[in-house]
């Protein structure tokens, strides 16, 4: 069952990824990445991080990718053009982006040779609880300083897209 | 009913690396679309599935050590993701209204 | 494996039931919407016009399925059922009544009991956005954009006080399962007064919050500018007819029966009585329905038309009956949550379907205002008083 999951939607993953490189249009790119999201929101699951899980729905997925959305929508600039061609590096571009996936899997494949199997229920540390109290005891700094980082975002936000009024 | 699928139907399990070698593949496939894309939302889209792709990776080690850590790090980089996908986009809408175009080829100078 | 089959089981019952509700739902509503207009709604298809949902779907399936050419196909297609997809999935964590034991196999009434149930709730609330900008972008047509970017932006604006508001229950319970939510609410105080979430506290301006917030994520009156028909052609769905405008009304309908679920399992106690059941609170549904099969009989007795005589007598008799079925012993512990819950719903979304009757809507900006300006600093303000009393009971 496990492998069929993970299998399945590892899948989805890949084939949102490829589609989002591969589409001409925005918005096509960007309903792929929900796919890819709400695919790795179910990953997440099954590696036993609930609490991460639900919060790549609610915020990646339901938030962030609702912006990109939003503006892709009210910008309305419509399909990509060809443009100058890349000269001869476009045709390095694949090769490469093969050669570097070889070189990672080969890397983390030596380096991991004692990695567990993943079976769905045996972390069980991943709940709101656990998450919690991590976040609020050794994590605390951060979690401040990302509060701080989200204000900055927010008044820097409303500053750029404000219309100027001359 | 569980009598007519074989036993290993329950206890085949995913190894790790299939996770990780998952992530390598969806970091290549946005690094790829990252360099080659021309329009600016799809080249940030493809800085979000890079974002993506090492959130997964971290989640994997957080199952590997049998801590919760690794998780931690995945929801920071949620946040900062969120707050650089607030500012990102209200950088693009700016850059929209003054050059009226979204290719980066024609967004080559500093000067209007 | 049984637990897969014991799933499948539980869908096939409850997404008949869920439909049927959601079909009759547009009856009650109405029905409800003319009687407070002083008229009498649908009542010609069949007695009291309870066949009309039935008319009306059949309408809906065999209206000419217009798609006009400049439409982007794939997404408007896909728009309709990305919507009405996440309004159902969303019920499907919400827990209906406690742990039965039905012919020796023990189960939650509830599809699925995650620890996480709530945060899901809101992530697929949050997922429902997708639905109406894409039907509004893939119309092709300035109304219909215009209508999916309000419809959107208004959906987003009004997460940000209902997830403060549903934070602040979650204070006292420390959980984010829905069904331990619901247990924490079991007691009475002073033996007499349910110890819901809801009563005595600063939960009440909670609940009051969700509420708001819970119109405006189901575009209902007061904030359903963006599809209102005298203000932009019907917003979103202005292209849409025949199926694909079902499955936006029944996301819609859906919508509202998740909100309400969910305001009743935080807010309001769930499954559980508002009279301990032994201080009687066990009788309370059959008296009800007592009553309501005497309030029919009566009418059957006295005709207003000659076709009452039939019509009342039979639904009289079929709710005295489903008023003995409350006490048989062993259908009793299954049937009572279930009514206590069915009720609180009701009576929610006899308020949601109240308030549309009563209230004129809100322009655009005033919304917006409203939820930036007053809404979130007060479901903030809760939230801060909410930990103070925590913090300072625990103590």
């Amino acid at each position: 069952m496990d492998v069929i999951l993970f299998t399945f939607f590892a899948l989805v993953a890949i084939v949102g990824a490829v589609n989002l490189v591969l589409q001409k249009h925005p918005i096509s790119s960007a309903l792929s990445l929900v796919a890819v999201m709400v695919a790795l929101s179910v990953l997440f699951l099954l590696l036993g991080a609930e609490f991460i899980a639900a919060a790549q729905l609610v915020v990646y997925a339901g938030a962030i990718m609702v912006l990109f959305v939003f503006v892709i929508m009210l910008l309305n600039a419509g399909a990509e053009r060809e443009s100058r061609k890349g000269g001869f590096a476009q045709f390095l571009g694949l090769p490469l982006t093969a050669i570097l996936l070889v070189f990672a899997s080969y890397v983390i494949t030596q380096s991991m040779s004692n990695a567990k199997a993943v079976k769905f229920g045996a972390f069980s540390g991943g709940g709101p609880r656990e998450v919690g109290w991590e976040l609020f005891t050794r994590y605390l700094l951060p979690f401040e300083v990302t509060s701080i980082l989200i204000l900055i975002a927010i008044a820097g936000a409303v500053v750029l897209a404000r219309k100027e009024i001359d | 009913m569980s009598q007519l699928l074989p036993p290993e139907f329950f206890t085949a399990t995913v190894p790790l690396n299939a996770y990780l070698i998952l992530s390598a593949i969806l970091f290549a496939i946005g690094a790829f679309g990252f360099m080659f894309r021309k329009n600016i939302i799809t080249i940030y889209m493809c800085i979000e599935l890079m974002l993506n792709a090492v959130n997964l990776s971290f989640v994997t080690f957080s199952y590997q050590f049998g801590k919760v850590d690794g998780q931690i790090y995945s929801f920071f980089v949620m946040v900062v993701a969120a707050a650089e996908a607030a500012v990102g986009l209200a950088i693009i809408l700016t850059i929209f209204r003054n050059r009226g175009t979204l290719q980066i080829d024609e967004i080559d100078t500093l000067k209007n | 494996m049984d637990f897969i089959l014991l799933s499948i089981l539980k869908t096939a019952i409850a997404a008949p039931v869920l439909l049927g509700t959601l079909a009759y739902l547009v009856w009650i509503e109405r029905k409800v919407l003319a009687h407070v207009q002083l008229r009498m709604g649908p009542s010609r298809v069949g007695p009291h016009g309870l066949l009309q949902p039935i008319a009306d779907a059949i309408k809906l399936l065999t209206k000419e399925d217009f798609i006009p050419s400049y439409v982007n196909h794939v997404y408007y297609w896909l728009a309709p059922w990305l919507a009405l997809m996440f309004a159902v999935t969303a019920m499907s964590v919400i827990p209906i009544g406690p742990i039965v034991e039905i012919f020796g196999v023990k189960t939650n009434m509830g599809q699925a009991d995650i620890s996480i149930g709530l945060l899901l709730i809101l992530g697929l609330t949050g997922m429902g956005v997708y639905g109406i900008a894409l039907a509004g972008w893939s119309s092709n047509n300035k109304y219909s954009l215009l209508g999916g970017l309000r419809s959107s932006a208004q959906m987003i604006s009004y997460e940000l006080p209902m997830a403060i508001a549903i934070a602040s229950p979650l204070l006292i319970v420390n959980s984010l399962n829905l069904r331990e939510i619901v247990n924490g609410q079991a007691g009475y105080v002073f033996g007499i007064i349910p110890n819901w979430n809801a009563v005595g506290g600063l939960q009440i301006f909670s609940f009051i919050i969700y509420l708001i917030c819970a119109f405006a994520e189901t575009n209902r009156i007061p904030f359903d500018l963006p599809e209102a028909e005298n203000e932009l052609v019907s917003g979103y769905n202005t292209e849409y007819s025949s199926m694909k405008f079902a499955a936006f009304f029944m996301a819609e309908y859906a919508n509202i029966i998740t909100a309400c679920s969910v305001a009743t399992t935080l807010f309001l106690g769930g499954w559980h009585p508002i009279i301990p059941n032994e201080l009687g609170g066990q009788f309370i549904p059959t008296l009800i329905c007592f009553f309501f099969a005497g309030v029919l009989f009566y009418h059957a007795l006295n005709p207003a038309r000659p076709s009452d005589r039939l019509s009342m007598g039979v639904i009289g008799a079929i709710i005295l009956g489903i008023g003995l079925m409350f006490q048989v012993p062993v259908v009793k512990d299954l049937a009572q949550p279930l009514f206590w819950f069915a009720s609180k719903v009701g009576f929610l979304i006899f308020l949601f379907i109240w308030v549309r009757g009563t209230v004129p809507r809100f322009r655009y900006d005033q919304l917006m205002r409203f939820a930036w300006l007053v809404l979130f600093p007060a479901a903030l303000v809760n939230l801060l008083l909410t930990a103070f009393v925590v913090a300072a009971k625990s103590n």
